[in-house]
């Protein structure tokens, strides 16, 4: 039971609504990648607010902490948040 | 010689620190990645001599791009071991938490770190407090407030920076890191609430997708505008009455003096008309070539750099880059790209050089080809608005469109067929900061500078090149050769081979050979489009094989060929 509830409630960074906050759970690009998002603020654990969304797979743009950082569509994919 | 480094996030003000401890008018930016190269100074305190380095930006010791890379190697390499040498880490202080993770890796590491809490002014605003004295005991280094812009502050880091210590090393994890910072933050920095800024309503709007838009096109036309006026002002009120009143009379008695008709004076000065100085038709050393230099193309690069500069120093370029990220992806970009394309539009040059910045060689490919391809610079751009400004806006319309599609076109193209990948964008979009007045400027003198220095020995070699090509009869030959293709692909008369070629050497030499053949209008459009994107100017050409290679300037010329004669045929058909 805890599994299952666990997942829905994961969701990767783009799916998350304009204005909502969510913790991060996962970094998944791979190593240097999420290393590098990890130096920007993108850590496990850390809350992001999400700023907006450009349509078409378009980048994203979140708040973490007092830096906006803009994310492209496909690594925005793979940073796996849950709502809070 | 003891060494300072500079080490921090990018968009802190290293820069501006740099330049006021050196002396040195240095380039400031304020996105990220400008500054992958190192660049030093000395300082000098009573009666010792420091040397000063500016580090690249960089977020963290781990290396994930060229900039941290090569900051790691030289910490490790200059300041390990009772090196004699202090790292100055200067911090953001309007953006405690993020950059205070590298300050605890620093400290972490070993090195002996003095922190400097830069952006003292901004800390109002945002309604920050910190507690200096609580910093400095938290993390054991001495911690100096400073506004490097306004020039507080500095003082104080002279006087203290050698009260760094060399610590013991503490090999931390990246949570651990994080876990101190926060313990750092929650203790010495205060937050209070204030409403929403103007500023901040700004920034916000210029990232959602509406709003960011429509606010990247008022930006877009604004730019044009204000280049154009800022040009034409220069152009009529500085230049023009510069060479006409002041220079021209000078040639005239040089020109006596030589007497017509010798070698020298065909170099020197080029052909007379009505026995007059004619600067565009002369084609001679002392008269074109400065004159193409100052007073047709100089103008609108200050004007450019100018209006760039300030976007730049603004915050406002990642945002834009931002805007474009999808659309350049479907030409192999990302967003981020558009930096090195706009700088294109004021000369290539500088564009293709500025490419250095994308990670992938196939981006630097990508972008380098369509910027000779299809920005035309700022010459360009003056001589098409010299040759079809007569005929209303729809001609420069045209034009601006086919280099536009082929832009895209090309892009699109290349992005499916050549290997590899463009990486994703990751970039930070930086508050909005107004830079005070001289660091504007003194950007835009160190832009114009580089672009004299660059640019003029190429003209003078183009015009040179010229000069003798056509006094020994080799034009002639060529355009006889070339005749039925231009005939018949392009619809142009063979008179037009010579200015065409001539755009190898320089571009607005070419356009302005074009006025006295008496083109037709369809002519004019044609042989303006051909000569944007075919051969970029010679020192595009160098630039191009010296960052590129050799390989790969072949690859893009052959691109340029084909593209030129598909697209000048084309336009040939349809008009």
């Amino acid at each position: 039971m805890n599994n299952t509830s666990k997942q829905i409630h994961q969701m990767p960074l783009t799916h998350l609504k304009r204005g909502q906050k969510a913790r991060i759970v996962e970094v998944a690009p791979g190593k240097q990648a999420s290393q590098r998002l990890s130096s920007l603020g993108l850590r496990m654990g850390a809350v992001v607010v999400k700023f907006s969304a450009f349509a078409l797979r378009g980048p994203v743009t979140v708040k973490v902490g007092s830096t906006t950082l803009a994310l492209g569509h496909g690594v925005a994919e793979k940073v796996l948040v849950e709502p809070c | 010689m003891s060494k300072i480094l500079l080490v921090g996030n990018p968009n802190v003000g290293k820069s501006v620190l740099f330049a006021r401890l050196t002396g040195v008018q240095v380039v400031t930016s304020n996105y990220p990645g400008t500054t992958v190269e190192l660049r030093r100074g000395y300082m000098t305190l009573g009666e010792e001599k420091f040397e000063v380095i500016d580090l690249p930006g960089t977020y963290s010791l781990e290396p994930s791009s060229k900039a941290e890379e090569v900051t790691y190697q030289f910490l490790n390499e200059t300041c390990q071991e009772d090196k004699d040498c202090v790292v100055v880490n200067i911090v953001d202080a309007t953006n405690l938490e993020r950059n205070l993770h590298l300050t605890l890796d620093l400290i972490g590491r070993g090195f002996p770190v003095v922190v400097v809490l830069n952006m003292c002014d901004d800390l109002v605003h945002r309604g920050i407090t910190i507690d200096i004295k609580k910093i400095e005991e938290l993390l054991g280094a001495p911690v100096i407030s400073a506004c490097a812009v306004t020039g507080m502050g500095i003082k104080a880091l002279k006087e203290r920076f050698k009260e760094a210590r060399p610590r013991e090393i503490k090999r931390q994890g990246h949570d651990e890191i994080w876990k101190a910072v926060g313990m750092v933050t929650s203790q010495a920095q205060t937050l209070t609430h204030r409403h929403h800024t103007l500023r901040e309503m700004l920034e916000d709007l210029s990232i959602r997708p509406f709003s960011g838009i429509l606010i990247g096109l008022g930006v877009i036309y604004a730019t044009f505008k204000i280049v154009r006026v800022i040009g034409e002002g220069l152009i009529a009120h500085v230049f023009d009455p510069i060479f006409n009143n002041l220079y021209a009379p000078v040639l005239e008695k040089f020109s006596a003096i030589l007497g017509q008709g010798n070698l020298w004076h065909h170099i020197l000065i080029g052909e007379l008309t009505d026995g007059k100085i004619d600067f565009k038709n002369s084609i001679g050393l002392l008269t074109t070539a400065p004159y193409v230099e100052f007073d047709m193309v100089l103008p609108y690069i200050i004007a450019f750099y100018l209006v760039l500069g300030l976007l730049e120093d603004i915050g406002y370029l990642p945002r834009f880059a931002l805007l474009l990220d999808s659309v350049m992806h479907k030409i192999g970009l990302h967003g981020f790209a558009i930096i090195p394309i706009l700088l294109g539009f004021g000369c290539n040059v500088p564009g293709i050089m500025a490419t250095r910045v994308l990670e992938s060689k196939r981006e630097r490919f990508i972008a380098s080809t369509l910027i000779s391809i299809a920005v035309p610079c700022a010459a360009l751009q003056a001589m098409i608005v010299a040759l079809l400004g007569g005929y209303g806006f729809k001609p420069i319309f045209i034009v601006g469109l086919s280099l536009f599609s082929s832009w895209v076109v090309i892009g699109f193209i290349l992005n499916k067929t050549l290997k590899g990948y463009s990486p994703e964008l990751v970039l930070e979009i930086p508050p909005y900061r107004f830079p005070p007045l001289h660091i504007i400027f003194s950007k835009l003198w160190m832009r114009v500078k580089e672009f004299i220095v660059d640019a003029f020995p190429f003209v003078i070699l183009g015009v040179l090149m010229v000069n003798l090509l056509s006094y020994v009869q080799f034009f002639k030959i060529i355009s006889n050769f070339f005749e039925p293709a231009m005939k018949a692909i392009l619809g142009l008369p063979k008179e037009a081979v010579f200015p065409l070629i001539i755009g190898f050497l320089r571009k607005d030499i070419a356009a302005g050979l074009l006025i006295p053949l008496s083109l037709s209008l369809k002519q004019l459009i044609v042989s303006c489009v051909v000569l944007s994107m075919s051969f970029p100017c010679i020192a595009t050409f160098i630039i191009f094989f010296k960052e590129l290679g050799l390989k790969y300037l072949i690859a893009a010329t052959a691109i340029m060929l084909s593209a030129t004669l598909l697209v000048g045929g084309f336009l040939n058909l349809v008009l």
